[in-house]
């Protein structure tokens, strides 16, 4: 299919990015891998007046570890994050996040920062971003600003990001010590887009007790969201395959789920947890 | 023998793999213009406006037109296959009047390249007056349903039916019945290549080009001839390679007519290429069919009779052959078994949405998986290995050629012999121990079986709406080489290679010395094209038998030279060899001389230029038994297929390779319906799975390797006894993937399960389970 | 979506174009675009090169797949513009001299196609996945084409192919690294 007529531009600096995004304002759309978006021109669902692209940014693609703290480039794509060693070793689940989008081509060209600005209620990062308590740093007009996962997605497609800001950077607090971290996904047969993607984080401490823990879930909800009920029920306590299981009756708790020809919102529910306890118990035994 | 029966690699391989064949899109005709159409967004609507005077507004359109205007210049869809008394409604190219389904042709635009021609139709206004739609083939049937043909007094197609024997009788005599709905949905073909075409008008003497991505050139022809008023014989159509079919491209539709009307009109080549959103929307579905099925049985698993419902969904209107697809279904039903009574009802529905017509399998699947879910439920009521009631109903061996209660003879097989050799290759007895223990241990892991028969090689002429012959014709040129052309017209099936092993072997020459050219009427001679697994056995045929008039024309050169007479003449190694005068001659050398004609036996005529028609007296009717095992997850529903055996007889092979491909693919376009392809439309007939994102076709990881075998019974109705191997995978493969999964439940009560299995239909099973 | 003022706003010849440099099997082709280009259209008809396949609009069949600056895309997911400046490589760049590349050959020998449209994009996938890891196994290799669509062989052959062209691929370099 074809896309409607756009005016295209390059942004040669995140500065200039920025003010070409002021310049044009809501006429004007970023476009980084353009996995997210180019299928919407193309199928006309989305029609921008002005593209302005930022994947030649080379800045913005980069992964490292410092003071405590993964910093991963909003141009970073999935695959680089998914084949990195740092995220690997600090962040396994948001590793196997990356390497559970689309296909070998997608994640070659689609970008972390492109991924989490559309917040696709489907999409595989968020699950991960929430549960490691990730901050998405933006730059706007005015100036930068640090956004807590859970305050960025706020709705389907719906961010916190305001007019004329660009994702910058994600940081992802590393867990040092006894920690262990997994996402499995139960993916929609056609898309291949989470019906249910589950991240855990699990820190045990020296008595092998659950100091800190944190499930994010994606693809159920119209938005990624904690569940909190059933990490309330796991911290500081010795992990179990009876209080997994038990703990994860309420994973989704008080959640609205999606409901389509894919999967209806009863199973979503029961998907959630399902995975939650899988992930769980993964992390668990990746704590060690 | 030196190349049938061998895996040789394919002549058409090397092209395709380099990227330098030609499908219809890699074709830039100077000054071509292009086509977008305007479609139908309403499921059932009347066309209050359309406003097309912006679309003309755009810089680079050269014409937009709509049905009003199309309506009086070019001739309706065709309608080849009929059902006596059916209701025919007329459909032209573009709406007139009113729409009956999401994607329907509204109107079309003409545009200096694509891009512009998409924003032009985009910009085309139509405004409707929604009509209710009707989407359920029962309701649709139902007195007091909104009437989509308002011309006819309800949404009844046509009905159908025959009695074989007395069933009423049969039942009554029955100690066991049991009875099932089946569902067997609406499936979307998707050829990886969508549709396209492309159109001129070829000076000087303005023929009518068409390129079409097609299965049956030659029809396409005449069809178009007649649509557009262009005389046949000015009408030429080429199918450039096309990249797969499944039935979809056995079709003669609305933008084929389209794009020869606007090069007419234009003057200029005009190309239209299908989108996939298109492709899913307004290319026949296939399938779509209710079935109530009864079988009859003695408690020792003799099959008494049956009895078959059938609500088939039409769609709209009728494509090329729309009607006649669910009749194939009572000729089937029976199976591989002796079905003494068998009685058959089939109403046909118009629904507002898109037509249904041939599909893989093409009404054979929806027959194969009646009979073998239907067989498997009594299994299970009598507690019967599925096996054994298989094993206890075939007809054997001494009693072909077998009349059915379906109407049909089945031509030759060995039924037990392929379940023999599937089960053994599966180690069944291992497979059911190992299910016995994971069944202990809470675990669900299914095993399924599907005997399946199924009718190919099509066909008799007496049986097809249009002819069920094909026209095979060699030509020796005077060098030697030579040039086969085929009215099969293959698309990925690998005839260029296979029709090259007959003729090379039957020659005793090269096969780099022989070249099959297809697809392109002025140069083939008339054909009908390759569809239900019939372009090895009809025109494989036709080849073969004019291969036999050169060799007798080559044989008598040869005796007359040799000093021989022509029935000792071998062809072997390049050479004609007079065994009895120990003489030879190279085939080269023969050639020459009914080339150079001087010295021919009296009254032979020279040349070596031959074209055969094969009519055959009747189908094929490969089979075979296949194994399936899945193991489900117990809290998600997930199955899983962790094993799959397939023992299929199509009679001879030429071509190994290409039978084993045909069958892989068969298998898991099979497998996909039973697990994971649907066409859903809403109540509204709006289409749910319009794009790959929603419609679910199978990828590389969702199978494991699967194991094949083989055994032959050649088949008597050709004389090279091949049945043909096309449907086979896709026809056998389905319920045994539904046997397994409904195996891997029974200890649960569960008797069936309707397609496709997606996780979540088991895991509401699971659920029940552990609720009650 | 647009108001209708704007989209006839552009009439042609007045379009915005932009000149874009692209490289294709090592070859420069230059041309001027509108934005709105596709890169595979760009391939098909700017360059000519019309053994990369357009299967779908929506990035899921793979049909369309290339190598852009060595990485395996989908080229119907890209303008043009966005490849300006790119080294691309095609299907029709991977025989050499005259040789079918070892992916090529392996398709032939181990028939992995049939109808042969998703065929180049599939051997351009393939061609990622044995650059990243030369000894896949079955599992990784099926995992590694799901991004590609067939619907002719059921893949089995697809795989005995990549399998295939892994020894081969291997054993070349086996004996490069010999001499």
């Amino acid at each position: 299919m074809i896309a409607q007529h756009f005016e295209y531009t390059v942004a040669t600096s995140l500065g200039e990015a920025v003010s070409l995004l002021q310049k044009y304002g809501d006429r004007a759309k970023l476009l980084a891998g353009g996995h997210s978006l180019v299928p919407m021109m193309k199928l006309r669902l989305a029609s921008p007046e002005v593209l302005i692209d930022i994947g030649r940014l080379s800045e913005l693609s980069y992964v490292m570890e410092e003071n405590g703290a993964l910093r991963i480039g909003a141009l970073t794509t999935h695959h680089s994050i998914e084949s990195s060693e740092v995220v690997g070793r600090g962040c396994r689940s948001l590793a196997e996040a990356a390497g559970e989008i689309g296909d070998i081509q997608v994640r070659n060209k689609g970008t972390i920062g492109g991924s989490v600005a559309h917040a696709d209620p489907a999409a595989d990062y968020p699950a991960t971003l929430l549960a490691f308590d990730a901050t998405i740093v933006t730059l706007g007009p005015r100036g930068e600003r640090s956004i807590h996962a859970s305050d960025f997605f706020v709705d389907m497609l719906t961010t916190a990001l305001e007019p004329g800001e660009i994702v910058r950077e994600i940081r992802i607090p590393v867990h040092s010590g006894r920690s262990g971290s997994a996402y499995l996904k139960f993916a929609q047969k056609a898309s291949g887009f989470a019906i249910c993607g589950v991240s855990a984080v699990v820190d045990l401490d020296g008595a092998g007790a659950i100091s800190k823990v944190a499930v994010g879930i994606t693809g159920v909800g119209n938005k990624a969201f904690r569940g909190a009920g059933t990490e309330t029920a796991l911290r500081g306590q010795q992990p179990s395959p009876g209080l997994l299981r038990s703990a994860c009756e309420k994973a989704a708790a008080g959640v609205v789920a999606l409901d389509d020809i894919h999967a209806s919102a009863g199973y979503r529910l029961d998907l959630a947890r399902i995975y939650a306890r899988r992930a769980l118990e993964k992390a668990v035994e990746r704590a060690g | 023998m030196k190349y049938v029966g061998q895996a040789i690699k394919r002549k058409e391989d090397p092209r395709l793999v380099s990227g330098s064949s030609s499908f219809v899109d890699d074709l830039a005709l100077p000054g071509m213009l292009h086509t977008a159409v305007a479609r139908s967004i309403h499921a059932h609507a009347r066309i209050k406006r359309i406003d097309i005077s912006q679309a003309w507004k755009l810089a680079g359109v050269t014409a937009v037109v709509t049905g009003e205007e199309i309506a009086g210049k070019c001739g309706p869809i065709p309608v080849a296959g009929e059902i006596h008394g059916m209701k025919k409604p007329v459909m032209h190219l573009l709406a007139v009047g009113k729409v009956i389904y999401v994607g329907q042709p509204v109107a079309a635009v003409v545009a200096s390249d694509k891009y512009i021609a998409r924003d032009a139709a985009d910009l085309i206004e139509i405004e409707y007056e929604p009509l209710p739609a009707v989407t359920n083939p029962e309701k649709a049937i139902e007195p007091g349903s909104p009437v989509i043909h308002e011309q006819f007094s309800d949404n009844i197609a046509y009905t159908f039916g025959f009695e074989t024997g007395n069933t009423e009788e049969a039942f009554k005599n029955a100690d066991v019945v049991v009875k099932e709905r089946f569902v067997n949905q609406r499936l979307a073909p998707v050829s990886m290549e969508t549709r396209g075409a492309v159109a001129t008008v070829q000076a000087p003497d303005r023929e009518l080009v068409i390129w079409s991505s097609t299965q049956i050139p030659h029809l396409l022809k005449t069809q178009l001839a007649v649509m557009v008023g262009v005389p046949e014989h000015r009408t030429r159509v080429i199918t450039p390679e096309v990249g797969g079919g499944f039935g979809s491209k056995l079709n003669v539709y609305a933008e084929e007519g389209l794009v020869a009307y606007l090069a007419l009109k234009t003057g200029k080549p005009v190309k239209w290429i299908e989108g996939r959103r298109e492709n899913l929307a307004c290319t026949i579905h296939g399938r779509d069919q209710i079935n109530d099925v009864e079988l009859a049985l003695k408690k020792d698993g003799t099959i008494l009779g049956m009895r078959a419902k059938v609500v088939a969904d039409i769609g709209g209107y009728y494509q090329l052959l729309t009607a006649i697809i669910p009749q194939l279904t009572g000729l089937l039903a029976p199976g591989a078994y002796r079905v003494p009574t068998f009685k058959f009802d089939l109403v046909g529905a118009f629904t507002n949405k898109m037509a249904t017509d041939a599909y893989r399998g093409a009404g054979r699947p929806e027959a194969t998986y009646l009979i073998e879910r239907i067989v498997d439920c009594a299994a299970q009521k009598l507690k019967m290995d599925p096996a054994e009631i298989r094993r206890k109903n075939f007809p054997q061996p001494s009693e072909f050629p077998f009349a059915t209660s379906g109407g049909v003879v089945y031509d030759s097989a060995n039924y037990e012999k392929a379940l023999d050799k599937a089960l053994q290759l599966a180690d069944y007895a291992g497979l059911r121990k190992k299910q016995a223990e994971m069944r202990a241990q809470g675990k669900y892991m299914g095993i399924g079986l599907s005997s399946y028969v199924e009718i190919c090689a099509m066909g008799p002429s007496v049986a097809m709406p249009a002819g069920g012959w094909e026209s095979g014709s060699v030509r020796i040129e005077p060098t030697g080489k030579v040039t086969v052309l085929t009215g099969a017209s293959p698309h990925g099936q690998g005839q260029e290679t296979s029709f090259s092993q007959i003729v090379a072997d039957e020659f005793g020459i090269g096969i780099d010395d022989v070249f099959v050219q297809h697809g392109d009427t002025a140069r083939i001679p008339y054909g009908i094209g390759t569809f239900g697994s019939r372009a090895t056995a009809v025109g494989g045929t036709a080849i073969y038998m004019a291969v036999q008039d050169l060799k007798a024309k080559l044989a008598g050169i040869a005796a007359h030279i040799l000093q021989s007479s022509p029935d000792k003449i071998v062809f072997e190694d390049g050479k004609l060899i007079a065994g009895d005068a120990d003489k030879s001659m190279t085939f080269g050398a023969a050639v020459t001389q009914a080339y150079i004609a001087r010295n021919l036996p009296p009254g032979m005529e020279p040349g070596l230029d031959r074209t055969r028609f094969f009519e055959p007296s009747n189908f094929t009717f490969p089979f075979g038994t296949h194994v399936c095992v899945v193991e489900i997850d117990e809290e998600t529903g997930e199955p899983k297929i962790t094993k799959y055996v397939a023992v299929d007889d199509c009679g001879n092979v030429i071509n190994p390779l290409l039978a084993e491909g045909q069958i892989h693919g068969g298998i898991v376009q099979g497998v996909a319906q039973a697990l994971y392809e649907e066409v859903v439309y809403d109540e509204n007939g709006q289409l749910l799975t319009g794009s790959l994102m929603d419609y679910a076709l199978p990828r590389a990881h969702d199978l494991p390797m699967l194991e094949l075998d083989r055994t032959v019974t050649p088949s008597p109705v050709n004389p090279m006894g091949v049945k043909g191997v096309g449907e086979a995978g896709t026809i056998g493969s389905t319920p045994a993937v539904v046997n397994a999964i409904v195996d891997a439940l029974s200890p649960l009560g569960v008797t069936h399960i309707d397609m496709p299995v997606r996780p979540e239909k088991i895991w509401k099973i699971l659920k029940g389970r552990k609720a009650s | 979506m647009l108001p209708v003022s704007l989209q006839t706003s552009f009439p042609k010849g007045m379009l915005m174009t932009q000149r874009v440099r692209i490289t294709i099997n090592g070859k420069l082709f230059e041309s001027d675009v509108e934005p709105r280009l596709l890169l595979t259209d760009f391939i098909r008809g700017v360059a000519g090169l019309t053994g990369t396949h357009v299967g779908c609009e929506t990035s899921i069949c793979g049909a369309c797949t290339i190598l852009a600056n060595g990485l395996a895309v989908k080229s119907c997911t890209m303008f043009a513009v966005q490849a300006d400046g790119s080294d691309l490589v095609t299907i029709e760049g991977m025989a050499k001299d005259g040789q079918l590349h070892p992916l090529q050959q392996s398709f032939w020998e181990e028939h992995g196609l049939q109808c042969g449209y998703c065929t180049t994009g599939m051997i351009m996938c393939a061609h990622q996945l044995l650059a990243r890891n030369a000894t896949p196994t079955e599992a990784e290799i099926r995992d590694g084409l799901t991004g590609n669509l067939c619907r002719c062989t059921g893949y089995q052959n697809i795989v005995k192919a990549v399998q295939s062209a892994s020894g081969k691929m291997r054993q070349t370099q086996n004996v490069a690294a010999g001499d």
